[in-house]
């Protein structure tokens, strides 16, 4: 997955980076050796050449500086390339995911996972990549550099090292595990917080404040409580690494003194010497190195479970898979062969040996209690789940056979819970495939049809006027109303209308629904609904009841034969009104 | 929501300075304004501001000693060079020296550590407090507050800000006096030591730090283009995810990916070039580090070779060139902290300030035995002011009478439920139960008086038994099955693997029904003298509904009942229909009375049973 998130180019440019700071840490690590000859000559007394000694510092320095720009500007393009090649991969695995995959994430951590989680990998690579490779090489360099000098010297720079790397790993580990917690309490918080403001209303009506705010109190508590506990593993191992570059510079001088006076002659001491200092500035190089992946290290945590929770998404196979057909055998037709279907980690069959056929230019409608598996069964006819045993077909064409985009190309879906973009009415009803195709003149006979016409009028800019995020400008039936438009704009073989009318008030229904009977003429209609009135002069009606069809025919055949469909016509007409 | 590391002082400017989410940057607050809203903070976080200075005063120490050090080495290193000199070291000085370095890097250490601690925990401590408190703070504010803000950014406030405030109001002081210690510590110890070299050490820093600065404020546009172009990408996704049903059965995908890419890419051009700029910082500081060793090792040479100096002055100032460029950066990091937390602070003070409903503690009028005769008495109402949606409302109902009040979409019906419940108060006119005045009785009276059912049915993170119990934790187990074969959703529960302990919440897979079928259980628990059911059943079909409607009769009794429906069927056994209009009440009486009338009401009712395919 990395390979695929960073893409041959980010590949390359990261080689690219490797070479420059090879060049980089190759300058950085031959300054000091100017200070060993400086000091040499100090040490002898010879003045005329620390002049020039100091140019070629000073030329050595710079050109570091303009590498290191070069590294860094290649690096800020890896991890830009990075954090948009994950969202891309992210909002295209997800918009391929079903409805189902998407229920099981939850949207809303779909979309914190495509945006907060990939800024904080993101994050992580533009601050640690950098590190991660200049890092290693100056230590491994560094000590490789220095270790003919002094064993002892070197041993005591190589056990600093040890010790730190040690601590380093034993605090990641210790301090992943609360992080990993914090995480999820984070999640918990968040979670109460969103459910407090949408239940504001109800909290308010059972005087439940006391007990809201318990809940969130003890989420927010427990965060707290990991967090301090991680903070507590992770509080002494930035100052003991910062510490360790003057423990080993002492520990060197001191062994030092030692090694000077075991040799004898003035200038080899003085060469020794001169030697010491070089020494403890590679070790202070080498140890500090240490001290930037420290740096870094400290986000790991934290950048893991983003970055774990960005791939799960990423590598998520939608439980839905593509077809190949595009062409149907039949047009305008639906058919269900012995479907049964079952929600995943339920025991209950949602739907169970349906069977029944609509043609081309009929209306047939489902009706059924609540749970009965209405929704369920439609959402089978547009994919969104795939049945357990059984066939679904649309126009002659298992729906798994199906390209998905040209299945949808023939339905005109409008589900229970209108759906509405930010932009405007026409943006919204002249939506998806083949958008381009329709005219203003489309979208207004849809808004006429829907019933949308006045409305849309009064708004300021009529059509063009922008509906804000979830359509929170406008109400609950103008909403429904601008779906059902939606579905009208694109003139579709099949209409799949859920439950969508139940925001109307029954005159803009009644109206509706003639506007469209006029509209869908030759359209095949599947119509879920709870009002009789509404369905009673389909061609057949479904009557569903726990996932069964427990009687079909058209409304009076029903009422004779079907005690379920009478008892339900009955809660809600008189007796004369039935009939 | 969690900003990365706690407490590292590491290449701050990589670690604190400029964010890729643009924070410092967008907020904009100008240093004459970071000082109120800071006061006020400290004042506000209370026992926590003594705990950030412990931890403040443990990392001057820290720094302190951390300046002194290099004093000792530079000592060792001279003691060294004599005794090359001289020909004779004492090992036992060289060893004292060491030790007495090694005390101080020591106790420094420790002080660093427990600075590490303090800092970060307080902080979480106080991100917990606002946390907290602004929790709580929702449930005192007034309903009208949430219909002009939107709950993502009360979200923002209570996970973004409060985390910022936390994080910041310890960690930038921590960096400001910790830098600050550092430099006035190093300057003394290098004039102290030699004056000269000082200077040198002293001033590619700052003219290195400086030209930063310049170079970030003129970049200034990118860091804003960055933030502008995350927030455009998280709408896009949102609005994606929650259509994703949409978008797939309407073939938007292309487009939908075609539109993300576009903004994507654009947020790539201008995130890796704010990155390149933020990266330069370090790099140039790095640079400067090295441009002073250079001098010290030139200029230091010189004078060590004229006799100036001692050897050991150049270690000295090795170590204090490397020490010396790093609390520059903090000290920025320490102002663009302040700013950040300044902005985050107003933001939390003004949710907190925001002012709350009535205390109304002093109200103790008797409602125990409420018989529930209710009247409305020429009431206004509005939600935003001048647009009145409630005109001169009258109307009255007996203890025990059964009313339903139905109109059109937009009439003002859930309104009316709104005055009735005191969650928002009315502009004139007055709203009386049995004779009393709602506003002489405090909200959570008023609330009690009323089972509720709302039309979104609200179900919480918990049990199935803890939804339905929430309110009353005292009843039997008995009267809970009661109320939920009642609505007809007892052989529901009981097929669930873990029955009335299965979790439910946002994943509940509960469908809409299921979860009103819950709500209307919990409002049959709650027993209380009245009873409001608004669209209550809305996605309930016919037949549950009309279990549920025996169901309520049955266990509610003779209580003064509240529905609105648009389903005329379900209202017809009413005592009482109330005809709203516009905000106006259109007329009232029976079914039988409005329909002989034909009337407004018999316009509705037979458009509902006329013919339709």
């Amino acid at each position: 997955m990395i390979a695929r998130v960073l893409g041959r180019r980010g590949i390359s440019l990261i080689a690219v980076a490797v070479v420059l700071i090879l060049i980089q840490v190759w300058m950085d690590l031959k300054i000091p050796e100017y200070m060993g000859e400086i000091t040499d000559h100090i040490v002898l007394n010879h003045s005329d050449v620390v002049m020039q000694k100091g140019t070629e510092m000073l030329i050595l320095a710079f050109g570091s500086l303009l590498v290191s720009f070069a590294a860094g500007f290649v690096l800020a393009n890896v991890s830009a390339l990075a954090g948009r090649n994950m969202r891309l991969m992210e909002f295209e695995t997800v918009q391929s995911l079903s409805v189902e995959d998407i229920s099981r994430f939850t949207a809303a951590s779909l979309i914190t996972r495509s945006t907060n989680d990939v800024t904080q990998v993101q994050n992580f690579i533009a601050r640690g990549l950098q590190a991660v490779i200049k890092a290693p090489i100056i230590a491994v360099w560094g000590l490789i550099k220095i270790s003919h000098s002094s064993m002892e010297w070197t041993a005591v720079t190589a056990g600093g090292m040890a010790i730190l790397a040690v601590m380093m790993f034993a605090t990641l580990h210790f301090a992943g595990i609360r992080y990993r917690k914090v995480q999820w309490f984070t999640d918990a918080v968040n979670r109460n917080t969103r459910e407090n403001l949408d239940g504001i209303r109800v909290i308010r009506a059972y005087n439940a404040e006391d007990h809201q705010e318990e809940r969130f109190d003890r989420s927010s508590r427990e965060l707290l409580d990991n967090n301090v506990s991680a903070i507590k593993i992770m509080a002494p191992s930035y100052p003991v690494a910062l510490a360790m570059s003057n423990f080993v510079t002492v520990g060197i001088y001191w062994i030092g003194a030692g090694l000077i006076m075991g040799i004898t002659g003035q200038e080899a001491r003085f060469l020794k010497y001169s030697d010491m200092i070089v020494f403890t500035s590679y070790a202070t190089m080498v140890l500090t190195s240490v001290l930037l992946v420290f740096g870094v290290m400290r986000m790991v945590p934290r950048a893991r479970v983003s970055y774990a929770r960005i791939r799960e998404v990423i590598e998520t196979v939608p439980s839905v898979a593509d077809g190949t057909i595009t062409e149907g055998k039949e047009k305008g037709t639906v058919e269900f062969r012995d479907v049964s279907f079952s929600y995943p980690g339920s025991g209950r069959k949602a739907l169970e040996d349906i069977s029944f056929r609509v043609e081309k230019g009929s209306t047939v409608a489902i009706i059924g209690s609540t749970g009965s598996g209405k929704t369920t069964l439609v959402d089978l006819m547009l994919r969104f789940h795939d049945p357990d045993t059984g066939s679904v077909m649309v126009d002659g064409v298992d729906v798994r056979d199906f390209v998905q985009q040209s299945l949808h190309d023939r339905i005109g879906y409008v589900p229970q819970n209108a759906i509405i973009f930010s932009g405007s009415v026409t943006m919204n009803v002249n939506y998806g495939d083949g958008s381009e195709g329709r005219t203003i003149e489309d979208v207004r006979r849809a808004l006429a049809v829907a019933q949308a016409e006045d409305f849309v009028a009064a708004l300021p800019e009529q059509e063009e006027s922008h509906i804000s995020q979830k359509g929170k400008n406008l109400s609950g039936g103008q909403k429904q109303r601008i779906a059902i438009a939606r579905a009208v704009c694109r003139d579709p073989e099949i209409y799949i209308l859920d439950d969508s009318f139940s925001a109307l008030d029954y005159k803009t229904d009644k109206a509706l629904r003639e506007a469209l009977r006029r509209e869908t003429e030759g359209s095949t209609v599947i119509i879920v609904a709870q009002r009789i009135g509404t369905i009673r002069d389909a061609d057949e009606i479904l009557v569903l009841d726990e996932g069964r069809i427990v009687g079909r025919g058209k409304h009076r055949q029903l009422m004779e034969s079907c005690p379920l469909y009478r008892e339900i016509a009955r809660s809600q007409l008189t007796e004369e009104e039935l009939l | 929501m969690t900003e990365a590391p706690k407490g590292g002082k590491l290449s701050p400017g990589g670690d604190h300075g400029p964010q890729l989410s643009g924070s410092y940057w967008s907020k904009g607050v100008s240093a004459h304004n970071i000082w109120p809203p800071v006061k006020r903070l400290f004042g506000y976080i209370g026992k926590y501001r003594w705990a950030i200075m412990i931890g403040v005063l443990c990392t001057m120490i820290g720094s302190l000693l951390s300046t002194i050090g290099p004093q000792y080495i530079r000592e060792i290193s001279d003691r060294i060079y004599d005794g090359i000199v001289a020909d004779s070291l004492d090992m036992d000085t060289v060893l004292g020296l060491s030790l007495i370095a090694l005390t101080i890097y020591v106790v420094g250490m420790i002080f660093n550590a427990l600075e590490h601690y303090i800092i970060p925990a307080t902080s979480e401590r106080v991100a917990n407090l606002f946390r907290i408190d602004l929790a709580h703070k929702i449930n005192r504010l007034p309903l009208n507050y949430y219909d002009n803000s939107s709950t993502g950014d009360i979200m923002s406030r209570l996970t973004n800000d409060a985390d910022t405030v936390g994080h910041q109001c310890g960690l930038s002081f921590s960096f400001l006096f910790s830098a600050l210690t550092t430099i006035i510590g190093c300057i003394i110890m290098m004039v102290w030591t030699c004056p000269l070299l000082a200077v040198i050490t002293v001033i590619p820093p700052i003219v290195g730090f400086a030209m930063t600065r310049v170079v970030l404020r003129r970049t200034q546009g990118f860091f804003r283009a960055q933030s502008r172009y995350l927030g455009a990408i998280n709408g896009q996704v949102e609005e994606n995810y929650y259509g994703h049903a949409i978008v797939r059965a309407y073939g938007n995908r292309e487009a939908a990916i075609r539109e993300f890419s576009a903004t994507n890419d654009e947020l790539y051009r201008v995130a890796y070039k704010s990155r390149f700029i933020t990266s330069t910082i370090p790099q140039t500081m790095a640079f400067i580090g090295n441009l002073g060793y250079v001098l010290v090792c030139v200029i230091g040479s010189m004078m060590v070779l004229n006799g100036e100096i001692t050897y050991g002055v150049i270690i000295a100032f090795i170590l204090y060139v490397r020490m010396f460029s790093h609390p520059l950066m903090m000290l920025a990091d320490a102002f663009a902290g302040m700013q950040a937390l300044a902005a985050s602070t107003e933001r939390l003070f003004e949710l907190l300030d925001a002012p709350e409903m009535e205390d109304e503690s002093g109200k103790d009028l008797d409602t125990g035995n409420t018989r529930g005769a209710v009247e409305f008495r020429d009431v206004c109402f509005s939600y935003i002011e001048g647009t009145e949606v409630i005109h001169d409302f009258s109307f009255r109902v007996e203890p025990g009478e059964k009313v339903a009040i139905v109109g059109p979409t937009g009439a003002g019906k859930t309104t009316l439920v709104n005055l009735l419940m005191r969650f928002y108060e009315v502009d004139s006119g007055d709203i009386l139960i049995d004779g009393v005045s709602v506003k002489d009785l405090r909200r959570d009276q008023v609330h009690s008086l009323f089972s509720m059912v709302l039309q979104d049915a609200w179900v919480f993170e918990g049990t199935i038994r803890e939804n339905l119990m929430f309110t009353s934790p005292g009843l039997t187990e008995e009267r809970m099955i009661e109320a939920c074969r009642a609505v007809g959703i007892h052989e529901f529960i009981e097929s669930l693997p873990q029955g009335y302990d299965t979790p439910v919440g946002e994943r509940s897979g509960l469908s809409a029904g299921q979860k009103q079928q819950i709500s209307i259980a919990r409002a049959m628990l709650h027993s209380a003298p009245m009873i409001i059911f608004d669209e209550a059943t809305s996605s309930v079909d016919t037949r549950t509904e009309k279990h549920i409607q025996a169901a309520v009769e049955r266990m509610t009794g003779g209580r003064t009942s509240f529905l609105i429906a648009h389903r005329l069927s379900t209202i017809r056994n009413c005592d009482k229909i109330i005809v709203m209009r516009d905000g106006k009440l259109v007329e009232t009486g029976t079914h039988e009375e409005l329909l002989a009338k034909g009337g407004y009401y018999y316009e509705l009712y037979s458009s509902q049973f006329e013919n339709c395919s």
